[in-house]
């Protein structure tokens, strides 16, 4: 099975500072991983072709430094990976990155003459939280979609996909090819080894510009994108919490019962 | 601005059914739907695609839509990408909406995208807040960013219709009104079968019934402070002495405490309760997203430092196993002396 797995570098969310006064990133300090979602589906695809064999390709939009995502990537399954880098690709929105994905997808396949039977995204980025992406470019190439799967299996020669629902989860099939969207899975990213790192840091990324490939660059960028930001801010918290500490618990518990019994809540 | 878009017309609130019930979140974006709808001066319409759903459509109506638009189908008795987007792709061609509000549940937001591309107009997630700028015919986005530590107003200024997810328990259901009266015009679309291309094997049920958090007044949630599944038993015991529903933050999920459909917070359900009592839960942003549209928080957590204080409007700083059981105590004493 040829198998593609979109992944995007990210500050890590978690440890995220924003500056109260421009309202933008606090990026020094802040370390860049794998989109944790995208990683879930990297090992999914892994365990795909270990069961039926193939081959697992990353993909990514984003500036050079995205390198290092994509080596972590060869260090824990992926066979191949390409990076787009382009100014014109930068504030893009979803529909505007789906596009610059879509045609990405279509050159590495006309580069290696073979076609993905299955493209895996995160079911999103943990900076944009968007989930858009995805069935955007299934969309874009035409794909069937399913979103928001947690597992991935063949069985019986055919593709069974396990997908959350509110009371427990539903189980799909689809025929190839599919573009799937992957949300945390029950087992966890493999770790690279020593061996896996050096071989991926032999391995040859190659980086492609809007030059390199076929793409109509006025749908690209700020301009092709159709969503705008008007503006951001940081959300502000005006409460004051009453604060009970006490040695012993049960006069906790009373001044707690008392405050709610004041303020109507029992 | 909005003259370049004089064919477009109507705010649309897309009504998601499955097995022939309508989800709360269509009937909840009824009521910000209605104030846009009279700021632009249009009808707010109601589109409902499903299998028998005609009482639903009813609903729509009574809930505050001028119309509904009508779409009925067995194939539409369960979500699925193709019939749906096609449904959806053929009435927004014939009617042209101006905007369009999705609620952001995974079938929302698995059409959402798949629907805005297919138009070629933008798409905004997550909102939690919408308005509308009357001078320049623009719908405002407003939804969280960078698991919530940001928030972004976003415009959609040169594509009609504009469309946005919207988050399930933001806004509230309205009061249904049985008398009002609207027009409901039913459209057939139908998807070729074998354009469908993917296909339900089964539903399987983890949880006794569906925990409806969106809709609880009281929300007694867990985190890893309880330290173990077995101690969710706490948990379980304060929400039933309110009368409520338990909820749960992304780390006890993650343990594997507790079911995901319980989760809280930026990767779960946003909930609006009259009550939320927090117990072992730091409130990680993720977590507090969920929850800052509740009347009431109460945080029990041994960190007197944990962030979920600054969000809270009670706290006590005490070991939850011996908090609870004495609170259990008191707020059954108070009830009963009622």
């Amino acid at each position: 099975m040829n198998i593609l797995v979109c992944v995007k570098q990210v500050p890590d969310t978690t440890e995220i500072r924003i500056d109260p006064v421009t309202n933008t990133l606090i990026r020094a300090g802040v370390p860049s991983i794998v989109n944790t979602f995208d990683a879930y589906a990297l090992e999914v695809a892994a365990r795909l072709k270990e069961a039926v064999g193939g081959k697992v390709t990353v993909l990514s939009m984003g500036p050079e430094q995205a390198k290092n995502a994509l080596k972590e990537c060869l260090a824990v399954g992926a066979d191949e990976a390409y990076l787009f880098s382009d100014r014109v690709f930068g504030g893009s929105d979803t529909l505007a990155t789906s596009y610059v994905l879509s045609c990405a997808i279509r050159a590495v396949e006309e580069r290696t003459g073979e076609k993905f039977d299955l493209i895996l995204c995160g079911k999103q980025a943990i900076d944009g939280d968007t989930g858009q992406v995805g069935p955007e470019i299934a969309e874009y190439l035409g794909y069937a979609q399913i979103t928001y799967a947690s597992n991935v299996v063949m069985e019986e020669g055919k593709l069974k996909v396990t997908r959350e629902s509110d009371e427990g989860y539903d189980s799909f099939t689809g025929e190839l090819p599919l573009l799937i969207t992957i949300v945390k899975t029950d087992f966890e990213p493999r770790y690279p080894t020593i061996k896996s790192k050096m071989a991926a840091k032999k391995k040859e990324i190659p980086t492609l510009t809007s030059a390199d490939i076929e793409i109509d660059t006025t749908r690209c960028g700020l301009k092709g994108s159709p969503t705008k930001v008007k503006k951001t801010y940081t959300p502000v918290r005006e409460k004051v919490c009453v604060k009970i500490e006490e040695e012993d618990t049960k006069t906790a518990v009373l001044k707690l019962a008392d405050l709610l019994t004041d303020s109507k809540v029992i | 601005m909005s003259s370049r878009f004089t064919d477009y017309k109507n705010l649309w609130v897309f009504i998601e059914t499955e097995e022939g019930k309508a989800k709360n979140v269509g009937f909840e974006l009824l009521t910000p739907g209605r104030q846009l709808a009279d700021k632009m001066g249009e009808k707010l319409v109601a589109v409902v695609v499903g299998h028998q759903v005609e009482e639903e459509a009813k609903k729509a109506i009574a809930y505050g839509a001028d119309e509904v638009l009508l779409v009925e189908g067995e194939e539409y008795y369960n979500y699925n990408t193709d019939a749906f987007t096609y449904a959806l792709e053929q009435l927004v061609k014939k009617y042209q909406p101006t905007s369009v509000l999705i609620g952001a549940t995974n079938n929302g937001r698995d059409m959402g995208p798949r629907l805005a591309c297919r138009l070629k107009t933008g798409l905004t997630a997550d909102c939690t807040g919408l308005d509308y700028d009357e001078e320049a015919g623009n719908m405002i986005w407003t939804r969280p960013a960078f698991g919530g530590n940001l928030m972004a107003m976003i415009l959609c200024p040169d594509n009609r219709p504009q469309m946005g997810t919207v988050r399930p328990g933001v806004f509230k259901r309205g009061k249904m009104e049985e008398k009002r009266e609207g027009t409901i015009i039913r459209e057939e679309i139908h998807l070729p079968k074998e354009q469908i291309r993917v296909t339900l094997l089964e539903r399987v049920k983890e949880v006794a019934e569906a925990v409806n958090l969106e809709e609880a007044d009281v929300i007694v949630a867990g985190g890893r402070g309880l330290g173990s599944a077995d101690n969710f038993s706490y948990v379980r015991e304060l929400a039933e002495v309110f009368g409520g529903v338990v909820g749960a933050s992304r780390a006890a999920v993650e343990a594997g405490w507790i079911p995901h459909a319980h989760q809280v917070g930026q990767t779960g359900k946003t909930v609006a309760p009259k009550l939320y009592i927090a117990c072992g839960i730091s409130g990680a942003i993720q977590h507090s997203a969920g929850i800052t549209g509740s009347d009431t928080i109460i945080a029990i957590n041994k960190d007197k430092d944990a962030p979920i204080f600054e969000i809270a409007d009670y706290g006590i700083v005490g070991d939850l196993k011996q908090v609870i059981p004495e609170l259990i105590k008191e707020v059954k004493k108070r009830k009963e002396n009622e």
